[in-house]
């Protein structure tokens, strides 16, 4: 009664590639890329809100671009590259990465549940546009819902970590803990 | 909520694809971004029993502007290639469709939302949808008796319903001239939301005097709809203010939770006057 896998008769393989891990899973076509990675995969750093693409507790990167994991068979993700929240820190060490140091340095989590989705989405966006501006941030986070912050310092810790990267590509450091 | 049960199956080319809908039937939707369908499937809102994935068909995501002049955008292209694109790519007089991405959704929607899947979603608060129908795109699909080209006027039909056969699959959409003074607003109760009315118009100007327009509204019918009466007014050399009342006054909008018919009015008064404004100035 309880088959939380929603495996009926039509199980399937599919190969998926996350955080450059190749993974394969026999899973049902219905299930959602979030479900995967926390069910199958056990990366349960990916959060699961409204799963109707609204909070964005979601949001991981598919070939590098922010994307709701909950609106996304993980059938369709066969053959993207999948970047979770848990990418962002050091593997061995544990230590944070970045971006994550700036959303601590200025208090840009209460609660924490959104945090995942925040930081992936501000991760993809990031590296597209590593020019951007406060405004532009701030239109972006829009995309997430946070009902602790008020979101001022989600955008203050994103901004940081945004200037920060640029001083550091204009040092010339070829030394980037910018993941 | 999670979605029913369904079967999975990937498309490796149209052919196969639309062969399959074909001997599927009914029971059968086509994916490509998902962005609305797994929305409705999660909410069981929609229960399909098979999906055809047409989302790997690289061939059906291309951008660019033809020798004509006109702009033709594969039914895979997403939202954020779009706002993305290049000027070479876009080409000149089309910044109309590329500003008004930034009112789909948010982000992470753009990146994976396509502008097929928009317009076969046939939402009537869709930006694609009303660009389609104010700029006279023409759309290609393909099914097993072959292609042809719909215009917009005959693709959509009402509530998420367009002139696509169950078999059929959208390919191209095809913007044939550009709009260098048109504009797409919209109001929503938050940024990201379904529009409550939206408003897009093409002006014939050479910057001073507006010879002629297009007028064409969301969210006030069953889809976008074009407004003579407000073109008309235009036409006769009236005042952007004089358009936007004789759109207000032209349509029948719906009332409901997000707003009465009566706030519809006044808001296609305000978007209608704005989008001519900002159309003007480009």
């Amino acid at each position: 009664m309880n088959d939380t896998s929603g495996l009926g008769d039509d199980a399937q393989l599919i190969t998926l590639d996350v955080n450059g891990t190749s993974y394969e899973v026999i899973t049902a076509p219905r299930r959602t890329l979030v479900d995967v990675l926390r069910h199958d995969l056990r990366l349960t750093g990916t959060h699961v809100g409204c799963e109707h693409g609204i909070c964005g507790a979601c949001t991981v990167l598919v070939d590098g671009l922010p994307s709701r994991a909950c609106l996304m068979f993980a059938a369709q993700a066969e053959g993207a590259r999948i970047t979770t929240v848990e990418s962002l820190a050091d593997a061995d060490t544990g230590e944070l990465g970045d971006l994550q140091r700036a959303f601590s340095d200025h208090h840009g989590l209460q609660c924490g549940f959104c945090t995942p989705g925040f930081l992936m989405l501000a991760q993809g966006f990031l590296t597209e546009r590593p020019e951007a501006s406060k405004e532009e941030i701030r239109e972006v986070v829009a995309a997430n819902l946070c009902r602790c912050t008020g979101y001022q310092t989600i955008v203050e810790a994103i901004d940081a970590c945004a200037t920060a990267r640029r001083a550091q590509r204009a040092a010339g450091t070829e030394e980037t803990s910018c993941n | 909520m999670k979605p029913a049960p369904f079967r999975y199956h990937r498309a490796r080319d149209v052919e196969g694809a639309t062969a399959l809908l074909a001997e599927l039937g009914d029971d059968a939707k086509v994916i490509a971004g998902g962005q609305s369908l797994v929305a409705m499937m999660n909410f069981r809102l929609a229960r399909p029993a098979h999906l055809v994935d047409i989302g790997g068909l690289r061939e059906l995501d291309h951008l660019g502007v033809g020798a004509d002049g006109e702009l033709r955008i594969g039914a895979l292209t997403t939202h954020h290639t779009v706002e993305t694109a290049s000027p070479r790519e876009l080409g000149a007089g089309f910044d109309v469709i590329r500003d008004a991405m930034a009112w789909i959704g948010h982000l992470p929607i753009r990146t994976r939302g396509t502008v097929g899947g928009s317009m076969a979603h046939g939402d009537a608060t869709a930006e694609w949808c009303l660009l389609a129908v104010l700029l006279d795109a023409e759309f290609v699909a393909r099914g097993p008796r072959g292609q042809r080209r719909i215009p917009a006027r005959e693709f959509f039909f009402g509530y998420y319903t367009t002139a696509l056969d169950p078999d059929e699959i959208l390919v191209e959409i095809v913007f044939p001239r550009p709009a260098p003074h048109a504009a797409l607003t919209e109001f929503a109760e938050r940024r990201g939301d379904f529009a409550i009315v939206s408003a897009a118009v093409d002006l014939d100007t050479d910057g001073r005097t507006v010879n002629s327009g297009r007028v064409a509204l969301g969210g006030v019918a069953a889809m976008p709809v074009r407004v003579p009466e407000a073109e008309a007014v235009l036409a006769a050399g009236g005042s952007f203010r004089d358009c936007a009342e004789a759109a207000a006054d032209a349509v029948d909008p719906p009332g409901d939770a997000n707003g009465s018919a009566h706030y519809r009015k006044h808001l296609i008064r305000t978007l209608v006057e704005r989008a001519c404004e900002e159309a003007m100035s480009r």
